[in-house]
């Protein structure tokens, strides 16, 4: 079965217009100012995984327009019991779901979802695969803050094998001509990266990628997803913690973004992250109007 | 024929003629229209057309296998037929079926089971007659209990017991101790040692090869390295240790072939097998976290795939074995990382042989009637199969290598259907399976 119509399982099968057309209505969108363009509709969110910003950005985007919304946890429902994936899904389905917001750690779990579950599914984070949302939200604030991709240089620092939203992240910007560069040492940025999409360069150094730059992301080292590699956290953060020094090598009005959850101290200092360049806590902001266009786009609302 | 073989009917007594096929025996080197006698379960006679008369009594049953090929029964180095323990996704019955449907008359069962193949009890339970088996079933037993890696079992007993070799399939034999010790067994036994090549300190919760492909998945991937690291250390044991017989099971990678090369170079007695999905399909096939295209070894790059291409057209590999690993629905229709390794095989493999490798590829047919029989017969000892010289087992496969047709998994003899060949058009498909004289398949011709 195709996925249904307003799914949105990942950004790379999505069109450059339709992000665009998504960006443009979440302009509009504005939870202090609710449309009841969700009425009585049911949003099942299905989280297998830890979450703080999506889980709670979904979950006010969809109540601000008009929804019901229902959260399930792996922890505390049938799952722990060791209900299938697809069991929970045909359940949500048979209780009223309208529409399947899913994080879960295993890459794919969505297209599974999607391929046997006639509601539209949207993919909230899938283990190391894509993050939709979180991409699309960092267009959106990236818009705001650089008016335009063209021309664009931005910087991704850290983790980004472990990263969904690297992934979803380089799939975005790759459509828009953005010139991408990956920085990391080897086990955490390999260089296979670079076939993602057109338009990524990789390099082991902070300067190179900083230089010239317009955007700086930065991600966390996800320690609880080495599965047995071995990182030198000291030694990381010799070579890539951003500090006041380092960025002052990108360029003056550069932004800094990440995607949380921030470690202090690791991937950046307390003066970034609480610094005048930095938009961590606009990237939230930014979430519920993001994520109200995306649930808008799956009931079809998006006009 | 000491303890290897069990016919799984008693042989036929009736005679069986089979007429104005086109005979490829590699083995004897013949590759000409011939007619074949059958008789009390062995070849009678093996014949240029209509010279066979003399002893063909009016009642000898005749089979019209004029436009097809007629060739040794196909030999399967590697089917899991789950029994026992396992029948939820297949019995011996079952496989069998399914076998016999793809033009199988031996199949080897992997002894990955549960419980595991580890001892003599259990390798006469599955040579039983109650098994139901309509093809000739050999067993491969455990390497080590349980396939646990630490103790070897009793190599001595199991080949005593009829066991055809030994093998931990699904995991590998990991401890160079372990592996040096089977080895110098499988020499003083003449027994061989099949390996399942796969370094799995370096598979920790991989899925799928590790490629641009798996990182654009987020699937940890598995590397070349880590079948390719075990093939070269158990390359070079079988080198050093006198008589030692390794096969290597469903090789995958380039890297792991050179060393296989190097090996049968240096006249160690390394053999090897690649299945069909790994002489088909690449790492790039995979849509959409489909599990039907999930199995260990994984599908590999396209130059793993071109050098196993080259390999096969070259005479290097020795048996082509379709690792048969059926599995429920609900143990594939689930996330991607956490869904059963494996696929079924039994049916599409000499179709995916012909559409493949003779056709696109041009490797003549001889060759892969050779990959099914005398290859596989010579890799496990199978006397008396892999080839229709007079006097050998009555085992026959006969197919049409021109025809078309295309393969529906919900039609398939196995309990499973988990398969990424499903609704695929392919050429070449089987006519009649004879086992001991004896059809127990039978297509539809023309």
């Amino acid at each position: 079965m195709n996925p249904a119509r307003g799914s949105l399982l990942g950004i790379e099968h999505l069109e450059a217009a339709e992000i665009l057309r998504l960006l443009k209505f979440a302009r509009r969108m504005n939870p202090d100012r609710p449309r009841p363009l969700l009425k009585g509709k049911r949003v099942l969110l299905l989280f297998y995984e830890a979450s703080t910003r999506t889980r709670s950005s979904f979950e006010i985007a969809a109540k601000s327009m008009g929804a019901h919304t229902v959260l399930i946890q792996s922890f505390g429902s049938s799952i722990e019991k060791g209900e299938s994936l697809l069991d929970t899904g045909y359940t949500v389905r048979a209780v009223g779901a309208d529409i399947i917001v899913i994080r879960h750690p295993n890459a794919g779990a969505p297209y599974v979802m999607a391929q046997h579950i006639d509601v539209p599914v949207i993919n909230a984070g899938d283990g190391l695969h894509e993050h939709p949302s979180q991409a699309l939200l960092d267009a959106y604030t990236i818009l705001r803050n650089k008016k335009t991709f063209k021309g664009l240089q931005v910087a991704i620092v850290g983790d980004i094998f472990h990263s969904r939203v690297a992934r979803s992240a380089c799939h975005l910007l790759s459509k828009f001509g953005v010139k991408i560069i990956l920085c990391g040492p080897p086990e955490l940025v390999p260089d296979i990266a670079t076939t993602l999409a057109p338009g990524i360069r990789v390099t082991r150094h902070i300067d190179d990628a900083l230089r010239g730059t317009d955007v700086v992301m930065l991600l966390r080292v996800q320690t609880e997803r080495l599965s047995g590699l071995k990182i030198d956290l000291l030694e990381y953060i010799t070579r890539y913690q951003m500090n006041p020094a380092r960025l002052k090598m990108a360029k003056k009005d550069a932004i800094v973004m990440h995607p949380g959850p921030i470690i202090r101290g690791l991937e950046l200092t307390s003066e970034i992250a609480d610094g005048a360049q930095a938009r961590i806590l606009e990237e939230v902001r930014n979430g519920v109007p993001t994520r109200m266009a995306i649930l808008a786009r799956a009931m079809g609302r998006m006009r | 024929m000491k303890n290897l073989t069990r016919d799984v009917n008693s042989p036929s007594t009736s005679s069986l003629l089979i007429k104005g096929g086109h005979l490829i025996d590699p083995a004897a080197r013949i590759d000409a229209p011939m007619d074949v006698l059958l008789k009390d379960g062995r070849v009678a006679e093996v014949a240029p057309p209509n010279k066979i008369k003399a002893g063909v009594d009016e009642k000898a049953e005749k089979f019209d296998a004029r436009g097809l090929i007629v060739a040794p029964g196909f030999i399967d180095l590697h089917a899991h037929l789950r029994e026992p323990g396992q029948a939820y996704k297949e019995t011996i019955a079952t496989g069998t079926a399914a076998a016999a449907a793809g033009g199988f008359t031996s199949v080897c069962t992997m002894p990955n089971t549960v419980p595991v193949v580890d001892s003599v009890e259990s390798v006469e339970w599955l040579r039983q007659p109650e098994r139901g088996a309509v093809v000739n079933v050999f067993v491969i037993a455990a390497a080590t209990r349980s396939s646990k890696g630490v103790t070897l079992t009793d190599f001595r007993a199991l080949h005593t017991a009829g066991a055809i070799a030994v093998t931990d399939d699904g995991k590998p034999i990991l401890e160079d101790s372990i592996m040096r010790d089977a080895l110098v067994l499988s020499g003083e036994l003449n027994f061989p040692v099949v390996q399942h090549a796969e370094d799995t300190r370096m598979t920790e919760n991989c899925s799928m090869h590790a490629g641009a492909r798996s990182f654009r998945l987020g699937l940890r991937g598995m590397t070349a390295a880590a079948e390719a690291s075990i093939v070269e250390r158990d390359v070079q044991l079988a080198m050093h240790i006198p008589h030692a017989r390794l096969h290597v099971a469903h090789l995958s990678t380039a890297d792991a072939l050179k060393s296989v090369r190097r090996g049968k170079r240096a006249k160690a007695r390394v053999t090897f097998e690649v299945t069909p999905h790994h002489f088909t399909l690449t790492d790039e096939d995979m849509r959409d976290y489909d599990s039907n295209y999930k199995m260990n070894p994984p599908l590999r790059s396209p130059s793993d795939l071109e050098a196993i291409l080259a390999a096969l057209a070259d005479g290097t590999v020795d048996a082509i074995a379709t690792d048969h690993a059926p599995h429920a629905a609900h143990e594939k229709e689930m996330e991607f990382e956490r869904a059963a390794f494996g696929i079924t095989g039994l049916e599409t493999a000499l179709a995916l042989a012909i559409t493949r490798l003779h056709r696109e590829k041009r490797i003549p047919l001889a060759r892969i009637v050779e990959l099914f029989t005398a290859g596989p017969a010579r890799c496990s000892d199978l006397r008396g199969r892999g080839s229709l010289v007079r006097g050998s087992i009555a085992d026959v496969t006969i197919f049409d290598p021109k025809k078309k047709w295309t393969f529906d998994a919900a039609k398939s003899r196995s309990k499973s259907k988990n398969t990424p060949f499903d609704g695929w058009q392919l050429t070449g498909k089987v006519v009649a399976t004879i086992v001991g004289g004896r059809i127990v398949y039978s297509g539809i011709s023309g």
